[in-house]
């Protein structure tokens, strides 16, 4: 079906292309650029094209690509870089260039790679959508090939297959293959949602330690610029203790993700000590590429992320920064002329985000297993001002908050965590697990909370009466307070502290509430905090 | 692909910048055209949005003069492209390249689009080596490094006009190789660019200057940047020069952004500031960069001034989501007669760490670096505490640190006009470090 394009203004484009669905995927002019039908009046589509569309004319073709936008879902994704719309960034280099052009629509995975596929199945078994049919070993992983749809399996291959030699073959003869595809802004399916249980492992202090995440949890991380989110999602990027980790930068600084990429390049993972890009998969929208590309690249992220997570796989993803996708939500529906809500958001901002974010969770996949989808969303308030709409939609539907100071940041306190008004609804189910192999967990907690929080209120009688006003007991809290805050909650991403094992963790809290314990007993038995500080100074270490 | 010049007298409206045109068969997104005035003058425009038959332009240069009779308009087919070749440098030209430095326009080698694509992410290369620009507040604590986008952000009054005059001709490699520079300055006054001129007329052909004053059009304003990044881009990634590109000053720009956005009746955003101004700043700000296997590098020192000194204000705001840093000027050490008045407490370089130590600056530049600002952090909390107690009240130690920052700003952030290398400033730093030595961690 052809149809032509009748109006233009910026990205979004009307056509006269009947029998188009809402979220139908069509191809707009001649140089063949993605767009997605978001509008249809009486015999007019709108469309929201994906790409750069600056000479684009009236009258130019535009075809259907007959249903939504969706991505390829198959081994090989580990380890791929993509832009909003799954485009394999590193083939486009290959093909055009080093700057981004539009028009060019190269296949996701490699299809010429061989894998080994082996199955269990045989022909005649039926098997229901999102089952396995057979598996193959990707990096570090197990790779289940999962059936698109229910089916009864009548032939079957095994061995040396790329992905486009068919599997297997289905009773109505359609071939099978080792990739389907999967529409973005459609959930996958799962048998149920479970209640999380386990602790994510982030390998930061502050975080692990009083403001823990479960797998399938979610977390916010809200600050303005400067406050250090993109470093700090990067460092969990590496480090987390999951399987797969889906990292998307929507609307991110170019050199940012550079940085990133050279990164994953070098690095290992210390659990499986194999390169690390091999369990992660990038989506890079940087801030200069298309608005509506930016838009759908969460959605384009998260279908993958939910695609290894069906393989019973523990599966982190990470967005930077969700308040760059709602202004693209704003952007587009400010061209649609759409009635705006609050802070010229769209109104459906709230349910839109929260239909996103509900798609993290533990779940019992279809085949059985169970597998679990965390999510930690940065988000950049404007004026680092936390009342606004993004932040406060985020909030409603996160489990915990991380809110990044920018105080802190200013003294370079880094991960910039403000400890009194961070929180973990997860601490509790957290905690129950940590006391297992760490039975001290729960009270050291308590007490750094209690001395960070004794801190506070001394400061302000600090600020009045000054540190020499203070008595012994008090000074030797701030002083512990300070060393709780420089040497534990900060932790360089830079050097080798960058990760720290819940053991390390445990003990470096000890040490120094011990010390604390120990001067505050001799402090009691008369003697003068400068002189056993001086001590302390000059004892060995 | 048209294969005559289409002409057209069907002009149904002019608001502000903006034509209205009926009729117009087959127009398409972006394209230039020639705008023919009845009074003879001729200016260009560019499609912005077309309905059907009718197409919306935006003028470059005033429609004062234009009318709905007598004026044409000519489409050529072709989107908006810059004049590109060897002969641009040492060039003054205006917002819309036409030459103001009293030559010929140059003979073009090419012409580009002036709406760069995007740096594929892979293809670029990680910002990692130095810059020198003689202020030790950036080289020591903020460092600037190739490919870099890095704001200062300043307040009304303060001298940023001095620094980006200083650095204009101090700014180098540190192997003292070919750098060019490239100059916007938008919506200046005459005062505030003379200042600048005689600095440009020393550089010879060093640089190439894209000057659009406070009276210049201000549809010229948002198009002078994105002619001179792509100017840039040719320079850094064909010619493989490594370029800085200062633009003076992105707070015009986005008041100019937010007439025409109002003139074209779009919803307005904070401020009235129109809702893609994140994307259109990133549109500019992400040109610069390094690309894996080219020579040359784009750096962006870009002026913001906040107003009301407001760093939440949205121009500064979506700015720093942006750039990789930011440096901050301060109203209390310009008080102080501190030059340059950087606040170093606020202001970061995001990609500092990689382009110091060893083989880059000096080994010892993260050391100092780390300490100098702790210090001078726990010295300036301190202020607060003496304010209220007064100096007596406070331990020996405490009053050390109130000195420290005292002497920080005397000795390290101060340095009047004076170009110091980045040796220079990692001694001074020592030194200061070497007084204090009790204090410092």
């Amino acid at each position: 079906m052809n149809g032509t394009v009748t109006s233009i203004s910026g990205a979004t484009v009307c056509v006269d292309l009947l029998d188009l669905k809402i979220g139908d995927r069509v191809f707009v002019g001649t140089s063949h650029l993605t767009g997605e039908v978001v509008r249809i009046d009486d015999k007019i589509a709108t469309v929201q094209v994906f790409e750069e569309n600056r000479g684009l004319g009236i009258g130019e073709p535009v075809t259907t690509a007959g249903g939504p936008l969706t991505v390829a879902l198959g081994p090989g994704l580990l380890g791929g870089i993509f832009d909003g719309l799954q485009r394999p960034l590193p083939l486009l280099l290959e093909n055009g260039g080093d700057f981004v052009s539009s028009g060019q629509n190269p296949f996701p995975i490699d299809r010429k790679k061989i894998w080994a596929v082996t199955t269990n199945k045989k022909s005649g078994d039926h098997l229901h959508s999102g089952e396995a049919f057979a598996k193959v070993r990707e990096g570090h992983i197990e790779h289940l090939l999962l059936m698109p749809q229910d089916g009864t399996l009548q032939q079957l291959e095994e061995g040396r297959l790329t992905l486009e030699n068919p599997v297997a073959t289905l009773a109505d003869k359609q071939p099978l293959y080792g990739w389907h595809s999967w529409p973005v802004r459609k959930a996958r399916p799962y048998q149920s949602k479970l209640p999380p249980t386990r602790p994510l492992v982030t390998g930061q202090r502050c975080l692990d330690f009083l403001f823990p995440l479960l797998k399938g949890g979610v977390a916010m991380v809200p600050g303005g610029f400067g406050t250090g989110k993109t470093v700090l999602e990067q460092t969990i990027a590496k480090f987390a203790d999951v399987d797969v980790v889906v990292y998307v930068g929507c609307g991110e600084r170019g050199n940012e993700m550079a940085g990133l990429l050279d990164e994953f390049g070098e690095l290992e993972d210390p659990r499986t000590k194999r390169p690390l890009k091999e369990r992660t998969i990038i989506v890079a929208n940087t801030s200069n590429m298309p608005v509506a590309a930016r838009e759908s690249s969460i959605f384009t992220a998260v279908t993958m992320a939910e695609y290894y997570r069906d393989m019973g796989l523990d599966v982190l993803f990470l967005a930077d920064s969700l308040s760059r996708w709602a202004e693209a939500l704003r952007e587009i529906s400010s061209a649609l002329e759409e009635m705006p809500g609050e802070d010229g958001y769209p109104t459906y901002l709230g349910s839109r985000l929260s239909g996103f974010i509900e798609r993290a969770g533990v779940v019992k996949t279809l085949s059985g297993g169970q597998g679990s989808l965390s999510m930690i969303l940065a988000v950049s308030p404007p004026g680092a001002d936390f009342a606004e709409p993004v932040t406060q939609a985020c909030l409603r539907v996160s489990g915990a908050l991380y809110m990044l100071d920018t105080q802190l940041a200013h003294r370079r306190h880094f991960p910039a965590i403000n400890w009194t008004q961070s929180f973990s609804l997860y601490s509790d189910t957290a905690m129950a697990h940590f006391v297992e192999e760490h039975e001290e967990w729960a009270k050291l907690q308590a007490r750094c909370r209690d001395i960070l929080q004794r801190e506070d209120a001394l400061r302000e009688v600090a600020e009045v009466v000054g540190m020499e006003g203070l008595q012994d007991g008090d000074r030797l809290l701030m002083r512990t307070a300070e060393k709780i805050r420089l040497d534990f909650l900060c932790q360089n991403s830079f050097t080798e502290d960058a990760f720290a094992a819940p053991k390390s963790t445990i003990e470096s809290i000890t040490t120094l509430v011990a010390e604390h314990d120990q001067l505050s007993a001799a402090l009691a038995n008369g003697a003068l905090l400068d002189d056993l500080l001086k001590e302390a100074a000059h004892a060995p270490r | 692909m048209r294969l005559a010049e289409h002409q057209y007298r069907s002009v149904s409206a002019i608001r502000g910048p903006l034509l209205f045109l009926e009729k117009v068969f087959a127009a398409r997104l972006g394209e230039l055209v020639r705008i023919d005035a009845p009074d003879g003058r001729t200016l260009t425009g560019e499609v912005l949005k077309i309905f059907g038959d009718q197409v919306l332009i935006q003028v470059f240069g005033g429609t004062q003069g234009l009318d709905t009779k007598r004026t044409s308009v000519n489409f050529s087919d072709a989107v908006m492209r810059a004049p590109l070749g060897a002969g641009v440098l040492g060039r003054v030209f205006d917002g819309s390249f036409r030459p103001i430095d009293d030559l010929p326009m140059f003979i073009p080698e090419f012409r580009q689009p002036v709406i760069g694509a995007p740096i594929n992410p892979v293809a670029r290369a990680h910002p990692e080596e130095f810059i020198e620009t003689g202020f030790s507040t950036i080289d020591g604590l903020n460092t600037l490094v190739k490919g870099q986008k890095l704001p200062i952000f300043t307040c009304a009054g303060l001298p940023a006009r001095e620094m980006t005059e200083q650095l204009l001709h101090q700014a180098r490699l540190p192997d003292g190789g070919p750098f060019v520079l490239v100059f916007v300055a938008l919506g200046l006054t005459h005062f505030e660019y003379q200042f600048y001129r005689q600095t440009l007329e020393n550089m010879q052909s060093r640089f190439v200057a894209f000057v659009n004053l406070a009276d210049d059009p201000v549809v010229e304003r948002l198009l002078a940047p994105r002619l001179a990044l792509t100017v840039a881009e040719d320079l850094a990634f064909r010619q493989e020069m490594d370029v800085l590109v200062i633009i003076t000053d992105m707070t015009n720009y986005c008041d100019a952004l937010r007439e025409i956005s109002t003139a074209r009746e779009e919803l307005p955003g904070r401020r009235g500031y129109p809702g893609h101004m994140y994307s259109d700043l990133a549109s500019l700000y992400e040109r610069a960069g390094r690309i894996h296997g080219r020579k040359g590098s784009v750096t962006l020192l870009p002026t913001v001034t906040m107003p009301e000194d407001d760093i939440t204000h949205p121009i500064p705001d979506l700015t720093g989501y942006i750039t990789e840093g930011q440096l901050v000027l301060s109203r209390e050490l310009h008080q102080k007669g501190i030059y340059p008045p950087i606040d170093v407490l606020p202001s970061l370089s995001r990609l500092m760490q990689h382009g110091i130590g060893k083989g880059q600056t000096r080994s010892d530049h993260r050391d100092l670096s780390n300490q100098l600002y702790r210090t001078y952090a726990k010295g300036c909390d301190l202020r607060r505490l003496e304010a209220v107690v007064g100096r007596d009240g406070m331990l020996a130690e405490d009053r050390k640190l109130l000195d420290f920052a005292d002497r920080f700003e005397a000795d390290f952030v101060h340095q009047g006009s004076k170009r110091r290398t980045i040796d220079e400033t990692l001694d001074t730093a020592q030194a200061l470090l070497d007084d204090f030595r009790e204090v410092a961690r």
